[in-house]
């Protein structure tokens, strides 16, 4: 079977196949192909999937209270209120949730939380 | 005892000899010196017992970057220290000066020797409390009196960093 003048995709495809020409090659003896599209998958991580996390701190006798105040307010950035408003539920529930969300970020709060030496634990959200 | 701040130093002047003592020791008392107890409470575990992989790589990834914080804050407080060990008479009041830039090393140095000596000596929680306890009569009076002096500089400094 013939092609003839007007040559189909499926007919240069043909060609390419017998000639062995590949699209560069092609480029260059001047006709146009275009590559086929790449489709992206858009992938979550497990961590996103698996929400979420908190971050909760402990009541402990020994730390001070203003101390926890200010180490809340400059781990979370929390105004004093705030800040003061979470010590105080530790303080008499023994425990607050100081933060929701991805277990990464989770998981550096609690390692800048231990370096203040607060008790604190990352949590899967009941 | 006095204690103010001035041009970006916190200075505390008249310092008897039992509480310069007791600040000399803030080195060696934020060393949990191998106690179980101490240890814990230092490093203590990133999740409510579950999570058995999360613990095990904070002990081998965490764990000792907190121990090098812990250790540098109290090298910088150790430091400042040496100015009481001049050579002015064993009684005489004593002067330190902490650089206001020392007052994070201060405040970690002073709450681990406060978090280690409560956990060596199993306070509780009502003895923590206990402002108006009877003058030092055993060493676990001096151990809780310790604490609670630490816990007071702790509270100057906070002040002095919020203003």
């Amino acid at each position: 079977m013939s092609c003839g003048p007007w040559r189909d995709s499926a007919c240069l495809a043909q060609i390419q196949e017998i000639e062995g020409i590949t699209p560069s090659s092609n480029e260059k003896a001047g006709t146009v192909t275009t590559a086929e599209p790449t489709i992206e998958k858009e992938t979550r991580s497990e961590d996103e999937l698996d929400l979420p996390w908190q971050v909760v701190v402990h009541n402990d006798p020994v730390n001070l209270m203003s101390y926890v105040t200010m180490v809340f307010q400059r781990v979370f950035g929390y105004p004093r209120e705030k800040a003061e408003r979470h010590m105080l539920e530790v303080h008499h529930n023994g425990r607050s949730i100081l933060w929701n969300g991805l277990r990464e970020p989770a998981e550096l709060y609690v390692q800048q939380l231990h370096g203040y030496l607060l008790l604190a634990t990352i949590e899967k959200a009941a | 005892m006095d204690i103010c701040r001035r041009k970006g130093v916190i200075e505390i002047s008249d310092l008897d000899p039992f509480l310069a003592e007791l600040l000399r020791q803030i080195p060696a008392s934020a060393n949990p010196d191998g106690v179980l107890a101490a240890e814990q409470r230092i490093f203590t575990s990133p999740t409510n017992g579950q999570e058995t992989e999360l613990c095990a790589e904070w002990k081998t990834y965490v764990e000792p970057e907190l121990r090098r914080l812990f250790q540098s804050a109290t090298e910088t407080v150790t430091g400042d220290l040496e100015q009481l060990n001049g050579n002015e008479k064993s009684f005489a009041n004593r002067r330190l000066r902490i650089p206001a830039k020392h007052s994070d090393a201060w405040l970690s140095a002073l709450n681990q020797a406060r978090l280690v000596i409560a956990a060596k000596n199993r306070f509780t929680e009502n003895e923590l409390n206990d402002h108006f306890r009877s003058p030092i009569g055993s060493r676990r009076d001096l151990s809780l009196f310790q604490v609670n002096f630490y816990g007071f500089l702790q509270e100057f400094i906070l002040r002095e960093l919020e203003s």
